[in-house]
């Protein structure tokens, strides 16, 4: 008993030597830095979470959940319902994948299973270029190229052939949720190609190996036994890229047309929820106007940062098995 | 009977693997028409005036975008002076020292930061920064800017040190240098051509930012007054001249955006190059 007392404060006094010692030399305050700095990190997301809540209150007081399903936005008037813009966002979006999804995963899939790697390598260097080309670039784009050539060519071919569909009825003018759509799905189409082939790859190659052994073609082995393997992973992918084109701005801001409108016609001008803050932010006035701006950024904080977590656990999931 | 069955998964086989290709050379031709067109619309557009002289106000025409050239590089230079420090630091914290729990949690809130809105950091900023000090500063603008860059620089910053063989640290241990030595004096210089690379492309990445700019830096059609002014960027004035209708106007933000991008792909392909030859990825 004695003894072990004495051990132990041995220890003790030879581990705060060697705390000064380290301290003295330098290692300990190296530590301690890298740490604060880490520290900053999580507080700075926390002062994110915390400054949106705050400044948000009076909207969330004053007009409460009623916010999230009005339907007019009248600021002059005092009337905030943000449902228009919610709307926008999340038609747009969903238009997005509908086009990006089918073309990303065949792409991946061609990178992944079919090209030799030389060639898969400089392809996706050049779609990763793609994926930093600035948003307003695309939106530059988008008004200048994309929204003659679909008012010219695009939305009278969809008008005439599925016209009959509420989604394509009405006029066009160039600046609406279908354009908007489409350069959105320009823009997150790398992101899925380059996490789906990410995933794809880490599929053990002995999979595909007994696939083909029994007989199956290259593309029965990559649908029945790769793809269900990397299911989880492009999934996943799937929802990095819903986040992206939830939040994306300027594209959107330049081409939806800006007017708070919920209509069933792809062809209407719209609005979303990043293009109003954007649009309105700087000018706007009184504290109510304001504080349902910043509402809206934490609506769109909170879409994005449920769907990154979920998405980013399911990647995760699929591309640890790699070693497995 | 079997041929047919065989002819027919083979049919599907080739149409199939066929259609994944098509959509690939779609995807990069999508790229080449960008750069293309940019680059030929652009460059037509360019002049020795964009580099050298302030805009114009509404209705003349001419003038360039020097103070929004000065202006993006002012506030790129104070976010990186944030956001690479704090990011460089953490991510040392990650590769050589953090436990298991902590390092998950921190790990995943930077990816979650990664993910947040650009214009939700535009606000968070305005929030923080503009309000406080009623006025738009080129100041908010760089804070916007350098909690962007936050999550890459902590993510380029562990991948390249872990990327470091563990022989060098066990190596300068054993010659008696502390931890901290040897992280800083032996890990860190043997990434150091990956982490620079890494930073470049972590500012490539948000000098064509513009949503969290727009509230944060304003613009400014003159030089800016100092650091604590508003101040003019280059993806801000190609926004508000895109949407400006004016044809001299949509020119300039042709010019603009050919400026913009061709700098940005110019430091992603330098940095990606210098990354893929050096050291660090033959390990992976």
């Amino acid at each position: 008993m004695a003894s072990s007392t004495t051990i132990a404060e041995k220890i003790h006094t030879r581990s705060r030597h060697n705390f000064l010692d380290r301290l003295r030399g330098g290692d300990e305050i190296a530590y301690f830095i890298t740490l604060v700095a880490a520290a900053a990190i999580l507080l700075i997301v926390a002062l994110i979470v915390g400054e949106l809540w705050l400044r948000s209150q009076p909207t969330i007081k004053t007009i409460g959940w009623h916010f999230l399903t009005g339907t007019e936005w009248d600021p002059n008037a005092g009337k905030f319902g943000a449902l228009p813009f919610i709307f926008g966002t999340c038609v747009t979006s969903f238009l997005a994948l509908l086009i990006a999804v089918p073309l990303g995963v065949a792409a991946s899939i061609f990178l992944a299973e079919m090209a030799p790697p030389k060639l898969s390598n400089i392809l996706t260097f050049l779609i990763e270029l793609l994926a930093a080309v600035p948003s307003v670039i695309y939106g530059l784009i988008g008004i200048f190229i994309l929204v003659p050539f679909v008012r010219a060519v695009v939305a009278p071919m969809l008008s005439h052939t599925l016209g009959f569909l509420p989604f394509f009825q009405g006029d066009f003018y160039g600046l609406s949720f279908l354009s908007a759509g489409l350069v959105l799905s320009v823009m997150v189409v790398p992101f899925i190609i380059s996490v789906s082939r990410e995933v794809l790859l880490a599929v053990p190659v002995e999979q595909r190996e007994a696939a083909l052994a029994l007989g199956a073609t290259k593309w029965e082995t990559t649908w029945q036994i790769v793809l269900p393997t990397a299911a989880t992973g492009i999934i996943g992918s799937v929802f990095l890229a819903l986040a992206r084109a939830l939040g994306e701005t300027m594209a959107v801001t330049m081409v939806i047309g800006n007017t708070p409108k919920i209509a069933a016609s792809l062809f209407s001008p719209g609005y979303s929820i990043a293009a109003v803050i954007a649009n309105e932010f700087a000018e706007a006035s009184g504290d109510l106007y304001i504080s349902s701006l910043i509402f809206l950024g934490l609506v769109l904080f909170g879409l994005t940062i449920v769907i990154n977590g979920g998405a980013r656990l399911l990647v995760l999931a699929t591309t640890s098995r790699r070693g497995a | 009977m079997m041929m047919e069955i065989s002819k027919k998964r083979r049919a599907i086989n080739v149409v199939m693997l066929s259609l994944s290709g098509i959509c690939t050379v779609l995807v990069v031709g999508v790229l080449f028409f960008i750069l293309g067109y940019l680059l030929i619309h652009g460059a037509r557009s360019l002049n020795w005036d964009f580099f050298t002289k302030l805009p114009k106000p509404a209705g003349e025409t001419g003038g360039g975008m020097a103070n929004a050239i000065v202006g993006s590089a002012k506030v790129l230079l104070i976010a990186m002076s944030i956001g690479v420090p704090l990011g460089f630091l953490a991510g040392v914290y990650l590769a050589e020292y953090s436990g298991r729990t902590f390092a998950f949690i921190l790990r995943y809130t930077v990816d979650l930061l990664n993910g947040v809105p650009s214009i939700v950091i535009g606000i968070v900023a305005y929030a923080v920064v503009v309000r406080p000090m009623k006025h738009f500063s080129a100041l908010a603008g760089g804070v916007a800017l350098g909690i962007m860059m936050i999550p890459i620089a902590v993510r380029t910053t562990e991948e390249f040190l872990r990327a470091v063989p563990n022989a060098m640290r066990e190596g300068a241990m054993a010659l008696g240098a502390t931890k901290a030595q040897t992280v800083f004096t032996v890990v860190v210089p043997a990434a150091v051509s990956g982490l620079t690379s890494g930073m470049m492309l972590n500012l490539a990445r948000v000098a064509g930012e513009t949503a969290p700019l727009l509230f944060t830096a304003l613009g400014n059609m003159f030089w800016a007054k100092g650091w604590l002014a508003p101040i003019a960027t280059l993806p801000v004035m190609i926004y508000n001249y895109a949407i400006a209708p004016d044809e001299d106007l949509h020119q300039q933000a042709w010019a603009a955006g050919f400026v913009l991008l061709s700098l940005i792909l110019l430091v992603n392909i330098t940095a990606r190059m210098i990354i893929a030859r050096g050291p660090a990825s033959s390990r992976r």
